[in-house]
C-alpha cells in the first residue's frame, strides 16, 4: 500500500534570483563592498587604487556592519542608487 | 448510551435502542472466550423469544464475522462495528462485553470477559423486564467455569490507536501530503529528495505527526519562528514533522520548539551560524526538571552517542533549519570543515552533582524552570588534569589549555562554554571555590602582556595589528596585561560528564557579541 507522508519543507520554491546583466566594461561609478572579513580591505584598497588609474571609473567604498548577517536593506539600496556595478570582497 | 446504527452481514441496518430492552454483546472472531461463551447468548436470544433483543456486535471484518457466526450456528442478529465507533463510544476495554440497555438506551448492567454470575444476572433481568419465562442460562450438566478472562478490545490495539489518531486529526494538519509509491522505499525517498542530513529518517506519516503533536498544547498552525536562511515560517506542525524525521518521542517536542525559537532569534543569528565557513553548530544545553523527565543525558559520554533524547532533539533542530529554512551544506552552509555536532549537539547539565548555581539560574531563570540554552559552538576540546589536587591547580590547567581557543593570539575572546567534569568539580569545590573564583583564576592565568599578542610578535601574522599600538609604543603599553576572555562573564560554566575521569572540556564559540552570535536561553513551555 502506498505510504502517505507529510512534506517537511516550507513548501515553497525559494524565489529564483535573476542575476543582473554583467557590464561589458567597467565605467562610471563602481561600489567596493567590504563585508569586513579579514584582509578584504587589503584587496579592496588595491582595487580602489588601480581601478581609477586603468579605467574611467570612480569608486565608492561601502562596508557591511558584520559579515555574519545579510547586508541591511538600506545599505543595498544605497549601493543600487549610487553605483552601476559592485565588487564585493567575499571571504578571507 | 447514544443511539447508533450498524449494518449486519446482509447489509441491513440495525438501530439501537430498538424500542425494547436489549443485550449488546461485543466480540471479535479470534477471541477464545467469545468462542466459548457465544453459544450461551444464542440460548438467551431463544429464551427471550423476540420480546427483547440480543445483538452481537463484531469488531472483526465481514469474512471473519461470517466464519464466527457459522462456527456457532448463531441465529441472533450480528452487526459489524467496522469503524469501531460504537466500541469507542462505550469505551470498550475487552471482549466479550455484555451491556443490558432498556428501550431508551440506558445501560443497566455491564459485564466484561465471561463472569458466570453476571451473565446469569443479565439474562434474568432481560427476561424479567419483558416478562419472558426462560430456562436457566447454564444447565447443571454443563461444566461452566465461574470466570474466564476476555481479550483486549480492538480499540486498544496500538495500530488502531494510530488509525484513530488520523481519523480524529483529519483536518488538523495543513502540510502537503506526499504519496510514496509501492515500489519506492520510504527511507530512500527522503535521501533522494535531499530531506535527510545523511542518516536515515523516520517517515512522517499522519499518525506519527499527530502523535508527535500530542507532546504540546500549542496549535499546529502556530508559527514558531522564521527559519533562516530562507526565513520561512516554521509552524508547530512543520517542527513536529521534522521531529518525527529525527526520531524524537512526542514528549521531546516542547524542547525542540524552544530550541527552534531560540535559534531563530536575532541574538543567536542562526543565519550566520549556518552560513559561516567556521565550525559553528548550534549546541543545545538543557536545564531544569525536564532533563530527568525526558532522560536527557548529562552524565557518562554526555557529548557522545547512545541517548535518544540528546541525539534526536539536536538532530530535529538541524533538520528544521535544513528542510524548513532551506539551509544545506554547500549551498548557504559554507563550512570549510564543519564538525560532527552539525548532525546533533545536545547535552543536559548535571544539576545534581553541581555545587554551584546551574547555567539557567545564572542566566536569570528559576531552578524549577526548564530551559534550552543555545550556543554557536565548536566541537568540544579536551582539558586534562589528572594530578592536581587543589582548585587552583585544576583551574590553572583549564585556563592555560583555553588560551589557544581558535588562536593563541586571539584574546578578548567573546564567549566559551567550559564543561567541568564531576571529578574536577569535586576538587574545585572542596577548596570552597565558586564559579566567580574559577572565572577570576582563568582570567589571571591566561593574562599575557600585549607585546606577546601583536601580529608581529612571532611567526604567525594573526594577532593585534601593529597599528593599534603605533610604531613606537611606550613600554607601559606593551606590558599591559590582557586576558583571554573579554570579561569574566564570557566564561560560561556547565557541569556535566561521567563520574570517573579527570577530563573537562571547553567548547569554543564563533564570532561573539551583537555582530555575531550570542548565547540565548529560552524557557521550555510545557
Amino acid at each position: 500500500m502506498a505510504l502517505t507522508v507529510l512534506d517537511p519543507t516550507d513548501e515553497r520554491q525559494p524565489v529564483e534570483r535573476q542575476v543582473a546583466a554583467r557590464p561589458k566594461r567597467l565605467t562610471g561609478t563602481v561600489a567596493l563592498l567590504d563585508i569586513v572579513k579579514p584582509r578584504g580591505d587589503v584587496f579592496l584598497d588595491r582595487l580602489a587604487e588601480l581601478l581609477p588609474q586603468r579605467r574611467d571609473v570612480t569608486v565608492l567604498r561601502f562596508r557591511k556592519p558584520t559579515f555574519t548577517k545579510p547586508a541591511p536593506e538600506p545599505l543595498l539600496r544605497q549601493i543600487a542608487e549610487r553605483a552601476g556595478a559592485v565588487i564585493e570582497a567575499l571571504a578571507d | 448510551m447514544a443511539p447508533f446504527e450498524l449494518r449486519d452481514l446482509a447489509g441491513r441496518l440495525h438501530r439501537m435502542p430498538a424500542g425494547c430492552p436489549a443485550v449488546l454483546a461485543f466480540f471479535k472472531e479470534d477471541c477464545p472466550t467469545c468462542d466459548f461463551s457465544f453459544p450461551f447468548l444464542q440460548r438467551l436470544n431463544d429464551g427471550l423469544a423476540g420480546k427483547a433483543e440480543v445483538l452481537g456486535i463484531s469488531q472483526s471484518d465481514a469474512a471473519a464475522t461470517r466464519a464466527f457466526v457459522a462456527r456457532h450456528g448463531l441465529k441472533l442478529p450480528v452487526v459489524l462495528d467496522r469503524e469501531l465507533e460504537v466500541s469507542l463510544a462505550v469505551d470498550l476495554e475487552s471482549v466479550p462485553t455484555l451491556l443490558l440497555i432498556d428501550e431508551r438506551g440506558t445501560v443497566h448492567e455491564s459485564s466484561a470477559g465471561f463472569v458466570r454470575q453476571e451473565w446469569e444476572r443479565i439474562a434474568r433481568r432481560a427476561a424479567d423486564s419483558v416478562g419472558a419465562v426462560m430456562p436457566p442460562l447454564f444447565r447443571d450438566d454443563e461444566a461452566v467455569p465461574e470466570w474466564r478472562a476476555g481479550c483486549a478490545s480492538r480499540t486498544t490495539d496500538a495500530v488502531f490507536q494510530e488509525e484513530l489518531r488520523v481519523r480524529r486529526g483529519r483536518g488538523r494538519l495543513q502540510s502537503r501530503r506526499v504519496e510514496i509509491g509501492d515500489l519506492e522505499d520510504a527511507v530512500e525517498f527522503f535521501f533522494e529528495r535531499g530531506l535527510s542530513d545523511g542518516l536515515p529518517v523516520v517517515p512522517p506519516t499522519e499518525g506519527r505527526v499527530l502523535r508527535m503533536l500530542e507532546g504540546t498544547r500549542r496549535s499546529p498552525d502556530e508559527v514558531v519562528a522564521l527559519v533562516p536562511p530562507n526565513y520561512a515560517p516554521a509552524t508547530v506542525e512543520k517542527v513536529a514533522i521534522n521531529a518525527v524525521l529525527a526520531g524524537c518521542r512526542p514528549e521531546y517536542l516542547p524542547v525542540v520548539l524552544a530550541a527552534v525559537e531560540a535559534a531563530c532569534t536575532d541574538a543567536f543569528n542562526m543565519h550566520g551560524v549556518l552560513a559561516t565557513t567556521y565550525f559553528a553548530a548550534p549546541l543545545i544545553i538543557v536545564n531544569g526538571p525536564i532533563r530527568q523527565r525526558l532522560g536527557i543525558n548529562s552524565g557518562v559520554n554526555v557529548f557522545g552517542q547512545g541517548t535518544r533524547a540528546n541525539a534526536t532533539i539536536g538532530r530535529a533542530l538541524n533538520l528544521v533549519v535544513r528542510n524548513v529554512g532551506g539551509g544545506r551544506p554547500g549551498e548557504v552552509d559554507r563550512a570549510t570543515l564543519g564538525q560532527p555536532g552539525k548532525y546533533t549537539y545536545c547535552i543536559a547539565e548535571n544539576e545534581e552533582d553541581n555545587p554551584w548555581p546551574p547555567l539557567h539560574v545564572e542566566r536569570g531563570f528559576r531552578p524549577q524552570d526548564s530551559t534550552v540554552t543555545l550556543f554557536a559552538a565548536e566541537a568540544p576540546r579536551a582539558l586534562v588534569d589528572q594530578l592536581s589536587r587543589s582548585a587552583r591547580g585544576v583551574v590553572t590547567t583549564l585556563g592555560k589549555c583555553m588560551e589557544t581557543i581558535a588562536h593563541h593570539k586571539w584574546y578578548q575572546y567573546a564567549e566559551a562554554v567550559l564543561v567541568i567534569c564531576p571529578e574536577h568539580v569535586r576538587t574545585i569545590a572542596r577548596d570552597g571555590w565558586g564559579k566567580a573564583d574559577i572565572r577570576r583564576c582563568i582570567q589571571e592565568v591566561t593574562a599575557k602582556p600585549l607585546a606577546a599578542l601583536l601580529a608581529d610578535a612571532d611567526g604567525s601574522a594573526e594577532g593585534v595589528p601593529r597599528r593599534v599600538v603605533g610604531e613606537n609604543p611606550a613600554a607601559q603599553v606593551l606590558e599591559t596585561m590582557v586576558s583571554k576572555f573579554a570579561s569574566e562573564d564570557s566564561i560560561q560554566i556547565v557541569v556535566a560528564g561521567g563520574g570517573a575521569g579527570k577530563f573537562s572540556a571547553v567548547v569554543g564559540g564563533w564570532v561573539g557579541g551583537s555582530m555575531g552570535s550570542q548565547m540565548v536561553t529560552h524557557k521550555i513551555e510545557e
